[in-house]
């Protein structure tokens, strides 16, 4: 069993930075909507505060983490340009779904789109993060400020959903894989 | 004869004590729909120019998305820092800033969206 280094790292970025980005903000929306509805709002200790704020910080980490791996080092490999003459364009994901009419959707749609989105939902869970670690004492003072709130995070989950859905499916038709391989379990070849 | 305080429509000076004012939040608020939306525009921008594109590529192996994404969050940085200096104190018409960062996200997303950005270009 074994991945190549390219591989691997398009892996982190999108299955552990994307894929926990996208879960923590639906637990963090799926939180939003119950407190909407909460009469008594429960106070948390110290130590609540403290976690609830490490939450938001791991979620604003995890959004940056994986725009910042996406555009700085899996999206070079992915646009790399093919030297002139080589026919297999496996290492070369670009070229290779626009290759065919078939695949060319893909990037035209797919990437361009994925590329541009992603940046949203950082941007929008940063703000989230901020407000709702400022207000956490008042939010119930300011319902408008929470519905806001509220809007950014949706948005933030619908940007990572495009984005991963979009990962996924260009990782499926045109993988970004080269560097050197690592060995993880069984007889290396 | 009373002295009423000139007061401007849209915001009103409280002092920061118990009650936080929303000029915190709003800040906040506004600034990510400007993000958002230069994020949009710039992407429409270097995707219709090739010397914006040209520009804008801040990192060779990154392409114009470099100088799009650090754009977009210079701008959205700076903007949230003057705003904040500026209602750090204040309550603000937060209906009107939420109503205008909805319009400027919305602006953001749908302009980051290929089929109507190769529509404006007339692609």
């Amino acid at each position: 069993m074994e991945i190549t280094l390219c591989a691997l790292i398009a892996l982190i970025h999108g299955m552990l930075f994307g894929a926990f980005f996208l879960m923590a903000i639906y637990g963090l929306v799926v939180e939003l909507f119950r407190s909407a509805y909460v009469e008594q709002p429960s106070k948390l200790g110290t130590k609540g505060y403290f976690r609830e704020r490490l939450y938001l910080i791991c979620t604003v980490g995890l959004g940056w983490a994986a725009v910042l791996t996406g555009a700085y080092i899996v999206y070079p490999w992915y646009r790399a340009i093919p030297p002139a003459g080589v026919a297999n364009l496996a290492l070369y994901p670009q070229f290779l779904l626009k290759s065919s009419v078939t695949t060319a959707g893909w990037h035209d749609l797919g990437m361009e789109w994925k590329e541009h989105i992603a940046w949203v939902a950082p941007i929008a869970m940063t703000t989230v993060a901020y407000v709702l670690t400022k207000y956490r004492l008042s939010m119930r003072e300011h319902p408008q400020v929470r519905t806001a709130v509220l809007v950014f995070a949706l948005v933030a989950f619908g940007a990572v959903g495009v984005a991963g859905f979009f990962g996924a499916m260009l990782n499926k038709y045109a993988p970004v894989n080269g560097g050197p391989t690592i060995h993880l379990k069984g007889k290396s070849q | 004869m009373s002295h009423s305080q000139p007061q401007s429509e849209e915001q009103t000076t409280r002092q920061v004590g118990d009650h936080l004012p929303n000029g915190p939040a709003a800040a906040a608020i506004l600034s990510a729909g400007v993000g958002c939306s230069v994020l949009g525009i710039l992407a429409v921008v270097a995707d219709a120019s090739k010397p914006m594109a040209r520009a804008l590529t801040f990192y060779l192996p990154t392409g114009p998305l470099s100088g799009v994404s650090s754009m977009a969050i210079l701008l959205w940085l700076v903007t949230w820092f003057i705003l904040a200096k500026r209602w750090r104190t204040k309550t603000v018409a937060i209906l009107k800033v939420n109503a205008t960062a909805f319009l400027l996200l919305a602006l953001g997303i749908l302009l980051t969206f290929p089929p109507f950005a190769d529509f404006l270009q007339g692609k």
